[in-house]
């Protein structure tokens, strides 16, 4: 589409010149850089702080209200209390160890899968000793509301990942053996539910012999 | 030729309500009021957005209009715009976490909205502060109006809540397609539809009115 041409009693506006238009264009360009960065400086901190508390939050859910937890950085080998050198401590990849007094409670591990509509980001709770976990919440998730937002939304489905133990084995209703690794699916959101099931079971694949290696005792810094 | 005699001000912030509403009339902004008005919280928080950028840019656009030559007002105006959106989605993050979850990406399509764009383009870039001021919280509004009357039929029918409270009772079985994308498609025909035949009817109204009451008036003259 082509702008419409002035009437021929007006006269053209001349064009600027190129010094004009990069001294405007470059003008702005820092203005903005200033607000935007201004208001980052005010901001983050904030949104640091929001992001914390979300995440003591859902360590405190799946490991039933811990006294405390120590994070510890997932390397090739092993678990580490430091972070590895050259990592981001906010996007290094970590566990969190719950304590109550001085008995540990469990791991608090995040996991990532595929779902019907995205990624399904969730963090569960895991008892190294007994292979059990501990509880589940999905952290982020864009499935289909109604259906495989089902997988937070639904308490009997959401209850059952504090008592099952691993591997998990997904279940339609009325179908399983009464094993303890056995989770039913919620009828309806299948591939939601096998996507939650999947990512635990590969994350505790990839973890687990590093959680089972750990040696909670060790002591702390 | 004079120049065409300007409305009072008061009109530059009514007609985007009704006469000229950004959404039901020149039919901008559907991307968002089509995304996001599966809540009224999300459409809420969206219209807050809208109005913080459509304001910000207004005033800085009707600000500089003399300074900014015309080759390169575009980009300018798309960096202003560009700004006041970055500033918005830090702010959300920063205050209201879980609402800026809920709304994802389409914070940051806020800078391709055709009424901001539109509206400094038709508008700011051509008025003075105060008018375009009065424009931008017009326009901000009938937005707004829009977004809320679709938030609350979608959430009301999909979801039976209002903000979260539940308006429909336990018994009542959710339309869930109606916090699907389709439900966006139908309520926002549905609300279309019944714009346009209300306005079909006024003017129809004015109409037969003009034609009985003109013979009289002249009549009477």
């Amino acid at each position: 589409m082509t702008a419409p041409a002035p009437p021929a009693d007006v006269p053209a506006r001349p064009s600027a010149s190129a010094q004009r238009l990069i001294a405007t264009l470059g003008g702005f360009g820092a203005l903005a850089g200033l607000l935007i960065v201004s208001v980052f400086v005010v901001t983050q901190p904030t949104i640091r702080a929001n992001k914390a508390a979300a995440l003591a939050a859902a360590i405190s859910e799946v490991l039933a209200a811990p006294d405390r937890y120590d994070t510890l950085y997932v390397t090739a080998d092993a678990l580490t209390r430091e972070l590895p050198s050259g990592a981001n401590a906010e996007t290094a990849e970590a566990v969190y160890l719950g304590w109550r007094g001085e008995a540990p409670v469990g791991f608090a591990v995040v996991a990532n899968g595929s779902g019907f509509q995205d990624n399904i980001r969730l963090i569960f709770g895991y008892d190294v000793s007994s292979a059990q976990l501990l509880g589940m919440l999905v952290l982020e998730s864009k499935e289909t509301p109604g259906l495989g937002d089902k997988i937070y939304k639904d308490a009997e489905f959401v209850a059952q990942f504090s008592q099952v133990h691993a591997p998990l084995v997904g279940v339609k209703e009325g179908q399983g053996n009464g094993l303890p690794t056995e989770l039913v699916m919620i009828t309806g959101a299948t591939i939601s539910s096998r996507a939650v099931i999947k990512a635990i079971n590969a994350t505790l694949e990839r973890v687990g012999p590093l959680l089972a290696a750990y040696d909670v005792q060790e002591p702390r810094p | 030729m004079s120049p065409a005699k300007k409305p009072p001000p008061s009109q530059e912030l009514i007609k985007g309500i009704w006469r000229e509403n950004p959404v039901l009339v020149q039919l901008l902004g559907l991307c968002p009021a089509l995304a996001v008005t599966n809540s009224v919280a999300n459409s809420l928080a969206m219209s807050g957005a809208v109005l913080f950028v459509l304001l910000g840019s207004s005033l800085l656009v009707s600000s500089i209009k003399r300074i900014v030559p015309t080759d390169v007002r575009i980009s300018t105006y798309i960096l202003i715009i560009a700004t006041f959106v970055t500033i918005a989605d830090m702010i959300l993050e920063a205050s209201v976490p879980a609402v800026h979850k809920e709304l994802g990406a389409f914070v940051a399509l806020i800078v391709v909205n055709c009424i901001i764009l539109g509206r400094q383009e038709a508008f700011a870039s051509k008025n003075s502060v105060g008018r375009s001021l009065l424009d931008a919280v017009g326009m901000s509004i009938g937005f707004t109006l829009t977004m809320v009357l679709m938030g609350t039929v979608r959430e009301v029918l999909g979801n039976g809540t209002f903000l979260g409270y539940s308006v429909l009772g336990p018994n009542y079985e959710p339309w869930v397609i109606m916090i699907l994308p389709p439900g966006g498609f139908l309520t926002l025909g549905v609300i279309l539809l019944v714009f346009s035949w209300v306005k079909r009817r006024s003017a129809a109204r004015d109409k037969v009115a003009s034609s009985i009451g003109g013979p009289a008036v002249q009549e009477a003259a």
